[in-house]
């Protein structure tokens, strides 16, 4: 397992490739991340989980920059995301993100979906960048869907194509979230076992999701917010078995439930 | 005594020609500003979508400022207005090379691109805000955003408000007579005036009118069956006023 290598890695060996520091969001009046600090290694892969309401989309959109904080500080990859000099198109370039509502640009084929980005941002020539869509479609299990259109696929197809189109950029990190929610119960596994397959291959993923069983076989860490609050976090097994805070129990015994 | 019909008056003498003349005129003025319309329309209605202010009330500046005067005054104002507040080498290359034309062009393409972006504009913002972050997150910068998703499915869902109001503009040309463009409604004028025969020469246009909107109108809703995404039924309401 390779949660086991981090195990003992964790101290010595710890390169941070995203660190929140003391950060704190509002919108508006409403203060949804409270002192945030949260240190995710190279090859991690740290599962967030919570209540509805309690920031995790918040938490994540951070990491690229689509929602701005107003104090502390984010590091991602050695950049300072305040930075004024930040090249932040560069940085969302290595930052693979997947939503829940897939957001697949349904005018262009699956194909073209992939290789809009490796094409427009990284200069690929456009047989190289088939060559790439082609492969990553054969990995995320759907290769006769290339010249699909959106509209025409399932929601699991739609959400592996969008996980393809991701990783056509070669992203140092990935971050999901809720890529299940939006699907019907006998998607879930398809798109989760692509995830799965990620992870082992070492990608540092960032994850939000209410799959606990997931969670519990491919997250290094658990990582509960609540109220924009990291309350716990811990290692899977002593985070499900053993939890220590009151609110973690009572979230793990509603989520565990159904 | 009763109206005497006479239509030969519709293809004896110049009428014919003027006819001819009338509908070219009315095309190419109908065309270019069509151009200048959608040029207009796309930038200043993406404009007024994008999060950097000054700019989105820069096109919000242009959008109401045109589309809330009559054309007929737009078009006093290019002709009569402007010009003369130009440098005199300008204007004499203006008045050399029919200002009647180029101020109707200008005046139809500026009022009609404000009425444009209010299409474009609404057809954008009934894009989810997670498909311009799913662009950007993959890299793309907001320009790149805006070129190669937001606008390609954008111009896919407005053909319909957009032919609409391209008939308009198309129907508006003739306001292009008051300032003595030679486009098809100054030309039945003409006719009338020669042959006495109202009923005939406006006939005539109207029928030409009728033929060219409805012609255009058969042509984008080919268009729209062509393009159109798959699995994709939104439709934008049409602009207001
Ligand atoms: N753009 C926004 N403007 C104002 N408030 C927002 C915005 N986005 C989120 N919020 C609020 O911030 C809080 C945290 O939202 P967030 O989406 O991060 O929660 P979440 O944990 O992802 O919830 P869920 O499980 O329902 O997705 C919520 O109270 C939400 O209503
Ligand atoms: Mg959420």
């Amino acid at each position: 397992m390779r949660s086991g290598i981090l195990q003992s890695a964790e101290r010595t060996n710890f390169t941070p490739v995203v660190e929140f520091h003391q950060v704190n969001k509002w919108f508006g009046p409403l203060h949804v991340l409270k002192q945030i600090n949260l240190k995710i290694a190279k090859g991690e892969v740290v599962v967030i989980c919570g209540p509805s309401g309690s920031g995790k989309s918040t938490l994540i959109r951070c990491i690229n920059r689509l929602e701005p904080i107003q104090s502390g500080e984010i590091i991602v990859d050695g950049e300072r995301l305040s930075d004024p000099a930040l090249d932040l198109t560069a940085l969302r370039a290595e930052i693979g993100f997947v939503f829940q509502q897939f957001n697949l640009y349904p005018h262009l084929t699956a194909m073209q979906n992939i290789t809009l980005a490796p094409i427009k941002v990284r200069n690929l020539p456009r047989p190289q960048a088939e060559k790439l869509a082609t492969k990553l479609l054969v990995r995320v299990g759907i290769p006769d869907k290339a010249q699909a259109y959106p509209a025409n696929l399932s929601g699991g197809q739609q959400q592996r194509v969008a996980i393809a189109r991701a990783l056509a950029m070669q992203p140092k990190i990935m971050l999901f979230d809720e890529p299940t929610s939006a699907l019907d119960p006998e998607m879930i596994n398809e798109v989760l076992e692509v995830m799965s397959d990620l992870a082992r291959e070492g990608m540092t993923m960032v994850v939000v999701t209410h799959e606990m069983g997931f969670a519990r076989r491919v997250a290094d860490r658990m990582v509960f917010l609540d109220e924009g609050q990291i309350i716990e976090e811990g290692r899977p097994e002593s985070f499900f078995t053993a939890p220590k805070s009151e609110r973690t129990k009572q979230f793990l015994s509603k989520i565990l439930s159904h | 005594m009763a109206y005497q019909f006479d239509w030969s008056v519709l293809w004896t003498g110049q009428s014919g020609f003027w006819l001819l003349q009338g509908l070219f005129t009315t095309l190419r003025l109908s065309a270019l500003a069509w151009l200048l319309a959608a040029g207009l329309g796309i930038v200043s209605g993406a404009l007024r979508t994008v999060a950097f202010k000054p700019l989105a009330a820069l096109a919000a500046l242009y959008v109401e400022s045109f589309r809330n005067v009559p054309l007929l005054v737009w078009m006093f104002f290019w002709y009569f207005a402007v010009p003369p507040a130009l440098p005199g080498p300008v204007q004499d290359w203006l008045y050399g090379h029919g200002i009647e034309f180029l101020a109707g062009m200008f005046a139809l393409g500026v009022y009609h691109g404000a009425r444009f972006s209010e299409i474009i504009r609404g057809g954008i913002q009934s894009i989810p805000k997670t498909q311009f972050e799913a662009a950007l997150s993959t890299g793309l910068t907001t320009a790149q955003t805006y070129r190669l998703v937001i606008l390609p499915i954008t111009l896919r869902l407005i053909i319909p408000p957009a032919t609409n109001e391209s008939l308009n503009l198309l129907k508006n040309s003739s306001v292009a007579l008051t300032i003595s463009v030679a486009e098809l409604t100054f030309q039945t004028r003409q006719i009338e005036a020669y042959t006495a025969k109202a009923f005939e020469a406006l006939t005539a246009g109207t029928l030409i009118y009728l033929v060219l909107c409805l012609t255009i109108a058969a042509i984008m809703a080919r268009v729209e069956r062509r393009v159109a995404i798959p699995g994709m039924i939104a439709r934008v309401s049409p602009a207001e006023h």
